[in-house]
């Protein structure tokens, strides 16, 4: 589904910094990546490459078998199949939860208002939070909030979703509602990317684990052998100053 | 301000005479003005100003052809008046009202006038503050256009929009306003009414001029004012927008402006109270706005101070106007 063949990006802003160095990955159909690691390790860096926020400078990205660093590729129709959660929400803070939804499907997806309204509050449902449906983002908490940015994302159908510390905003009290969903669709089979610091969860749900520093890929496996065995002293390190 | 903690507690007396300095100092001034007037002898007539904003003037109609009056006949409020021409065919005069100046038989030359009736019409100041008016609104809407695309072109990746945008605003930021109206009264109107003449085509009349100088001046700060407004909304905005598919348009028209258009309205408020007081500068290309007018009307009256504080508050008022509009369209988005 994500093929990430050797990729390069640094950023000059204000001093050069290497964030990516010679990344290569796969993501199977239905499997669930973990991505973990301390800050500015590219672990954010490389979610946002997956759906060109940010342009890998060398190597290639290739999405349901399509190079995403092509030129003629056209990006807008990649972005509708990744869905993108990210930490700060970001939800349209001027329209209605219910037109945060139905807005792209409509407007992407060229769906009638009726059959986007009724994905959307489909969705709301799914997600536990239908009755909210007509109320501005800013009068909902975090974790509604978060709830909602999902329900956004999967309007559009998505085959892959990319996680960005998506409860690192939030609450404590409001983490495991959204973990919930999460959990609730990687069942469904759904192939995710999840950027975190939620060790719970990816114990409980990935298929693999990724643990990157300095702009590398560090170490990869599944979830029992990673927490329990690392074999990288820097994994070792990390695990110990987290658990 | 709301009085806060920071401050000690003042009493209500304390306040109450405060507001009482302010009316003195408000009523001494006005007063030093008034005496100061009468010190070099000038007259205030005030009651000369109603006519420049409505007055009744008196129209004739004449008659356009010899021939002898047949009959004079009362229709609802006028009277009809048939003139035998001396060609032997008639023609029909209508007179609102009664004031017929011929009778049945009377010989009529033509330019002979057959009768008078009084009608109100709209005074110097009157039609002068109506050209501002229309001046000052056709330069808004161009404003906000060329704004619009400036403001977004101004942000743009591409090169030849992006420049275009940047040398537009800091040439007309950098230059002063009344330069940029002759230019374009002297210099542009002069090479396209030339050319319009060539292809026989009616001739523009300077206030289109003035107008697209007004334009032309206020899309640049709206430019300025849409590329910041834009500029302050957070990215996380777009990348959502963007992150779920759409083009950067789309994201734009249905994100990014509906947002941007909240933060912009305060700014853009004042830019157009500035072009509506900017709009006094045309009456030197020979438009005939309020200011123009006052001055005119100064040189029939020698009144100069009733017009020149008449002409402030019209402006006032218009300005006043605006501003309130503004808070009005602000509070309607803010309960949005």
């Amino acid at each position: 589904m994500i093929e990430v063949r050797n990729v390069y990006k640094t950023f000059y802003v204000p001093h050069r910094v290497e964030a990516l160095v010679d990344v290569s990955l796969d993501v199977a159909a239905g499997e669930v990546v973990v991505v973990i690691g301390p800050s500015g390790s590219g672990k954010s860096t490389l979610l946002r490459c997956l759906n060109h926020l940010e342009t890998a400078n060398k190597g290639h990205i290739l999405i349901d078998g399509i190079d995403i660093l092509d030129p003629k590729t056209n990006i807008n129709k990649i972005r509708a199949e990744v869905g993108m959660v990210f930490q700060s929400f970001n939800l349209f803070p001027h329209k209605t939860v219910l037109d945060n939804i139905t807005l792209a499907q409509m407007v992407v997806r060229k769906r009638k208002k009726e059959e986007a309204t009724s994905k959307a509050m489909a969705l709301l449902k799914k997600v536990g939070i239908d009755d909210k449906a007509n109320v501005f983002p800013d009068q909902l908490s975090g974790g509604q909030q978060q709830r909602v940015a999902i329900a956004r994302a999967l309007a559009m159908d998505p085959k892959v979703m990319l996680f960005d510390e998506p409860t690192s905003a939030l609450d404590p009290e409001m983490i495991g509602e959204v973990l919930d969903v999460m959990k609730a669709l990687a069942k469904e089979g759904m192939t995710m990317v999840v950027v975190t610091h939620e060790m719970g969860f990816a114990r409980e749900v990935a298929d693999r684990v990724i643990f990157m520093d300095a702009g590398r890929i560090v170490e990869v496996g599944p979830p029992e052998h990673f927490f329990t065995n690392p074999t990288h002293d820097r994994t070792k390190l990390f695990l110990s100053q987290i658990l | 301000m709301q009085a806060s903690g920071i401050d000690r507690n003042r009493s209500k007396l304390n306040r109450y005479s405060w507001m009482g300095v302010y009316l003195l100092c408000l009523l001494g001034i006005m007063l030093a003005l008034y005496l100061a007037t009468i010190q070099i002898d000038y007259v205030w007539r005030w009651n000369i100003l109603p006519k420049y904003f409505y007055n009744q003037t008196q129209i004739t109609i004449t008659a356009k052809s010899e021939g002898t009056v047949a009959s004079i006949s009362t229709e609802k409020d006028a009277a009809v008046i048939i003139l035998k021409t001396t060609d032997g065919e008639t023609e029909k005069y209508k007179v609102p009202g009664t004031d017929v100046w011929v009778a049945e038989g009377d010989t009529i030359y033509p330019g002979d006038t057959l009768g008078a009736y009084k009608e109100w019409r709209a005074g110097l100041l009157t039609q002068g503050l109506y050209l501002t008016l229309k001046v000052s609104l056709y330069s808004i809407i161009f404003g906000i256009i060329i704004g619009m695309i400036g403001g977004v072109a101004r942000i743009s990746t591409n090169p030849a929009a992006k420049w275009a945008a940047m040398t537009y605003v800091e040439l007309i930021r950098g230059s002063p306003l009344l330069v940029q109206i002759f230019i374009w009264y002297f210099v542009l109107a002069t090479l396209i009414n030339e050319l319009l003449k060539k292809y026989s085509i009616p001739e523009i009349s300077a206030v289109w001029y003035g107008i697209a100088a007004l334009a032309c001046f206020t899309g640049a700060y709206v430019t300025e004012i849409v590329r910041a407004g834009i500029q302050s909304i957070h990215r996380g905005q777009i990348e959502a927008a963007r992150s779920l598919g759409m083009t950067g348009f789309q994201a734009l028209r249905h994100i990014i402006l509906p947002q941007a258009m909240r933060r912009i309205l305060p700014p853009l408020a004042g830019q157009f109270i500035s072009l509506i007081k900017d709009s006094s500068l045309l009456g030197i290309i020979a438009v005939r706005e309020l200011t123009k007018a006052t001055r005119e009307g100064i040189t029939a009256s020698l009144q100069p101070y009733e017009f020149w504080f008449t002409c402030a508050l019209l402006y006032l008022v218009l300005t006043f106007t605006l501003s309130m509009f503004v808070q009005y369209l602000e509070r309607r988005m803010a309960t949005q």
